[in-house]
């Protein structure tokens, strides 16, 4: 890896709701916003179920009833902060070596009795780093990156 | 098992097919903004501009050789996994913005 990138995203928004509305909406309302093109089922996605409580599941359940569970609720306290892992890999498949799953922190911070600040943390994602080390070595055999890269592109684009 | 991110044009540096191709011959081999913009149907402008997106995403790295700037793919793939959640993040975020706030004003 190396050449001192930082492997985190943080980004934050402020929306014109109450605090308790703004969480609320965030995790058991996730499927309302969360893109819904992101679907590793075979399927449509029939329903996004966010369990509200440590220990719990993010997962979709698609219309012919197949469940994919793509993330574990790991800290729920509401109405300020929830964190959830990151089980899907550089490749887009559903990573089941847990050492290789990234972190989602949520804090949110009462602006006003009607706005709120929302600061999302996409952290430890140099924890996925098996997935750009096998790319990498697939370069290496292969004999260059053109093969590759397109491979990437085509996921990517 | 794909997931397809590409739905909305402009998405990410790559959903754009003409920086998808300068990225390819970057790929291929490190070369000049001028060396691109006589192989491809753009302008040294429009290559200049497509190479600014694609090394903002951390995709491409610029290195001085001599007078000139030579591009080249950015081995560091965290960096270009970095990118790539930020611009999903930014966008799932004004999704669940717009959510939120459309719940309040039906109430």
């Amino acid at each position: 890896m190396g050449q001192g990138s930082e492997a985190i995203v943080r980004t934050q928004i402020v929306v014109e709701a109450p605090i308790e509305r703004a969480f609320t909406v965030f995790t058991q309302g996730i499927g309302t916003w969360f893109p819904p093109e992101y679907n590793l089922l075979a399927v449509p996605i029939a329903e996004r179920v966010f369990e509200p409580r440590a220990g719990g599941d993010v997962y979709d359940r698609g219309v012919d009833g197949s469940i994919c569970r793509w993330a574990r609720v790991l800290t729920y306290e509401p109405p300020t902060r929830v964190v959830i892992s990151w089980d899907i890999s550089p490749r887009w498949q559903i990573e089941t070596n847990l050492a290789r799953t990234s972190e989602v922190e949520v804090r949110f911070v009462r602006e006003s009795p009607s706005r709120t600040r929302v600061e999302l943390e996409h952290r430890h994602i140099e924890r996925h780093g098996e997935g750009w080390e096998q790319l990498r070595d697939a370069v290496r055999d292969e004999g260059g990156w053109p093969g590759a890269l397109r491979k990437y592109a085509e996921r990517l684009a | 098992m794909q997931i397809t991110p590409h739905r909305s044009e402009g998405w990410t540096a790559l959903g754009d097919p003409t920086r998808r191709a300068i990225f390819e011959a970057v790929a291929n081999r490190p070369q000049a903004v001028g060396e691109i913009a006589n192989r491809l149907p753009v302008s040294r402008p429009a290559v200049s501009q497509h190479l600014k997106v694609l090394k903002n995403a951390g995709l491409v790295v610029g290195r001085r050789a001599g007078n000139r700037r030579i591009y080249e793919v950015d081995m560091d793939g965290i960096a270009a996994l970095r990118s790539y959640l930020d611009q999903f993040w930014n966008r799932a975020l004004t999704a669940y913005k717009t959510s939120v706030e459309k719940r309040e004003d039906t109430e």
